[in-house]
């Protein structure tokens, strides 16, 4: 066994969102931490990428294409995973779209992405017991919506405030099997979610300006807290948000 | 799509929006910041099914440059 209490020897995580950004760095430090990933995204040709570019190659790495808004998709993830001691859920969506035109079937769009298909994700995990005793689950969550309430943020924000509050729930009820629930709330992070070009590069300059550290985050800053949540050096954490923002929400 | 109609949807975005015509310069009205940038955005969307993006916002000085770049997206 490792000394370091950050190993992820041993331990078998399912990451989500793994074909791009945060999840895919994720996936790939988990793996460099020795712990065995299960990666899940929806573009298959990114998702061989970061199967590809992980580490360990005498560890069984898993990787399943899956549209997680799709029922289907979802109960064949389901059925074919092994045991896990971690999930995390990366998979997400945002758009920016001021109160006035954030119409139901925009709110539908993005919830379903962010809350609802992760989160039934998460009940399939739990009810089906997939998850050890003892398991941890980190779903990243956004300071958006959490902490920071930003001009057309607000579909986007009220989607990860909900995600958050389930979050505490799952945390209370998974106790009683050791399973520990957190969040991780980031700031803004150098992935192609927030390069859609509603911002120009100007404003984004701008933004990047109001963060005391300098600068927004990149994914490996976010993964490195989703590892201390996943390792037994955060055994007794639970119910928590670890904000990740350079300090954005001081 | 007809410029009368484009400008008409632009200048609803604005409390004072009675004297905008397809030759203001938009960016120099008093109501206009960041959050009118993503209202234009919003209501492009809304109302013509297209996506433009911030730098067509930035690069556009007029309301008929705005149109005109809808226009090549449709
Ligand atoms: N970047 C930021 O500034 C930031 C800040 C705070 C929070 N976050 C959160 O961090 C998480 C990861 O975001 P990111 O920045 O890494 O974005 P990203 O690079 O755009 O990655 C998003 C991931 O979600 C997956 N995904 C989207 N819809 C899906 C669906 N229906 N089924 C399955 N997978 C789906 C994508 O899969 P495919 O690519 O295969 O389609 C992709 O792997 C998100 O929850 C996001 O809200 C990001």
């Amino acid at each position: 066994m490792s000394i370091n209490p950050f190993s992820l020897e041993g331990k078998t995580v399912l990451v989500t969102g793994a074909s791009s950004g945060i999840g895919r760095e994720t996936a790939i430090r988990v793996s460099q931490m020795g712990g065995t990933v299960v990666v899940v995204g929806r573009n298959r040709g990114r998702l061989e990428d970061t199967f590809a570019a992980l580490e360990g190659t005498d560890r069984v790495h898993r990787q399943v294409v899956c549209d997680q808004t799709n029922e289907e998709d979802l109960e064949r993830l389901i059925d074919g995973i092994p045991q896990l001691d971690g999930v995390v859920q990366c998979a997400g969506t945002s758009v920016l779209f001021p109160f006035q035109f954030s119409t139901r079937e925009k709110y539908d769009r993005v919830f379903e992405v962010n809350f609802f298909s992760t989160v039934e994700l998460l009940r399939l995990l739990y009810k089906k017991k997939k998850i050890s005793n003892g398991g941890s689950v980190v779903l990243i969550a956004s300071v958006g919506g959490t902490t920071v309430f930003d001009t057309g943020n607000g579909v986007y924000g009220a989607s990860k405030a909900a995600l958050v509050s389930t979050m505490k729930f799952c945390a209370k009820e998974f106790a009683k099997k050791r399973i520990r629930v957190n969040a991780i709330a980031p700031g803004r992070v150098h992935t192609p979610l927030i390069e859609s070009g509603t911002m120009t590069d100007e404003q984004i300059r701008m933004d990047e300006a109001k963060y005391p550290l300098g600068r927004y985050g990149e994914p490996a800053d976010v993964a490195h807290g989703v590892i201390y949540l996943l390792s037994d050096a955060a055994a007794w954490v639970t119910g928590a948000m670890l904000v990740i923002d350079g300090g954005l929400s001081i | 799509m007809t410029i009368d109609q484009f400008v008409e949807n632009f200048a609803d975005l604005f409390d004072n929006g009675g004297e905008i015509n397809a030759q203001t310069p938009f960016k120099e009205l008093s109501e206009w910041n960041s959050l009118m940038a993503l209202s234009v955005i919003a209501m492009v969307d809304e109302e013509y099914d297209v996506s433009i993006k911030g730098i067509d916002v930035q690069n556009a000085v007029t309301v008929e440059d705005l149109f005109n770049a809808v226009k090549g997206k449709l």
